[in-house]
């Protein structure tokens, strides 16, 4: 998967979660998943238009309590209408400021988010997109972002180029 | 003063009613989409507005279109993880007078709201 793809989700979480909760969010080494690590609770968003899949915030109990809690500016109790659209919200936050960063003329957009809570849940994929795993670590607990999307070819080789430019500017 | 959220997140609205809040405005009415708000807004009457863009039912921007065409006064400020240049062009043409990107903090949402209400007193005198 190109890195100009995956750059935007890291600066997109670290801004995030340092401007709407003051937390500061570590980022681990991003692998290729393989296999399912259970979560407890799953924010989720679909992409279409030039670049399509999905991108998942997932959280063990503790620490989406704890996220929580300070998104809200209070203790809000698991497994309740407002914890889920805490944690949508985020995940729609998330991945809108990323395809903001995505390579230059991409037009993208970004659906509804939806919350999976559930003990031990794992989220499955279309098989034919690679999923890129990047552990976030918090004050609050570890938590990782799962983003498994695809983008078409730019049409315009010129659009192209010009946004490999900015990339690199 | 009355204003108006229009927003799918109940976390958000909260938020923004806590920055109100300190700003000294408490007279506030919600709607969860753009639906919603259609169907509360004129019988609100409210003296600005903050719109969400991505929303169930009827997104922001169709919102916009539609209560522009019975109220070219009233401010929007749309409040949006939509960062896009193009975005905002879009949403400024279809009406909106200000606008804040997702995430924010108090104070840039404080100073939004207040420019765009001192632009419409300025406008009024």
């Amino acid at each position: 998967m190109d890195p100009n793809y995956i750059k935007p989700f890291i600066t997109s979480i670290q801004n995030v979660f340092s401007t709407m909760l003051q937390l500061p969010v570590s980022i681990g080494e991003p692998t290729i998943k393989s296999g399912q690590q259970p979560f407890d609770v799953s924010g989720i968003i679909g992409m279409s238009g030039d670049v399509t899949g999905s991108v998942v915030l997932s959280f063990p109990r503790d620490c989406a309590e704890r996220v929580v809690a300070l998104f809200c500016g209070q203790q809000v109790a698991f497994e309740t209408s407002d914890f889920n659209d805490a944690i949508g919200e985020l995940v729609n936050m998330v991945s809108g400021n990323a395809k903001a960063l995505f390579p230059a003329g991409r037009k993208v957009s970004i659906s509804c988010p939806s919350v999976v809570v559930g003990a031990k849940h794992s989220v499955a994929r279309q098989s034919d997109v690679p999923c890129i795993q990047i552990p976030c670590g918090t004050d609050c607990g570890d938590f990782v972002i799962e983003i498994a999307i695809k983008s078409k070819p730019a049409a315009d080789p010129a659009a192209a180029t010009n946004a490999a430019a900015s990339v690199k500017a | 003063m009355k204003i108006m959220l229009v927003d799918d997140s109940k976390t958000m609205r909260n938020i923004q009613k806590a920055v109100l809040a300190q700003l000294g405005h408490s007279d506030i009415v919600e709607a969860c989409d753009g639906q919603d708000a259609l169907s509360k807004v004129q019988a609100a009457k409210p003296d600005l507005l903050l719109v969400d863009w991505n929303m169930p039912n009827m997104d922001g921007l169709s919102f916009v279109k539609a209560f522009r065409q019975t109220n070219k006064a009233t401010p929007i400020i749309m409040v949006t993880t939509e960062a896009e240049k193009g975005r905002v062009i879009e949403a400024i043409k279809a009406g909106v007078n200000n606008y804040v990107v997702k995430p924010f903090t108090p104070d840039l949402l404080s100073q939004r709201i207040q420019e765009t209400l001192a632009k419409k007193a300025a406008s009024a005198a």
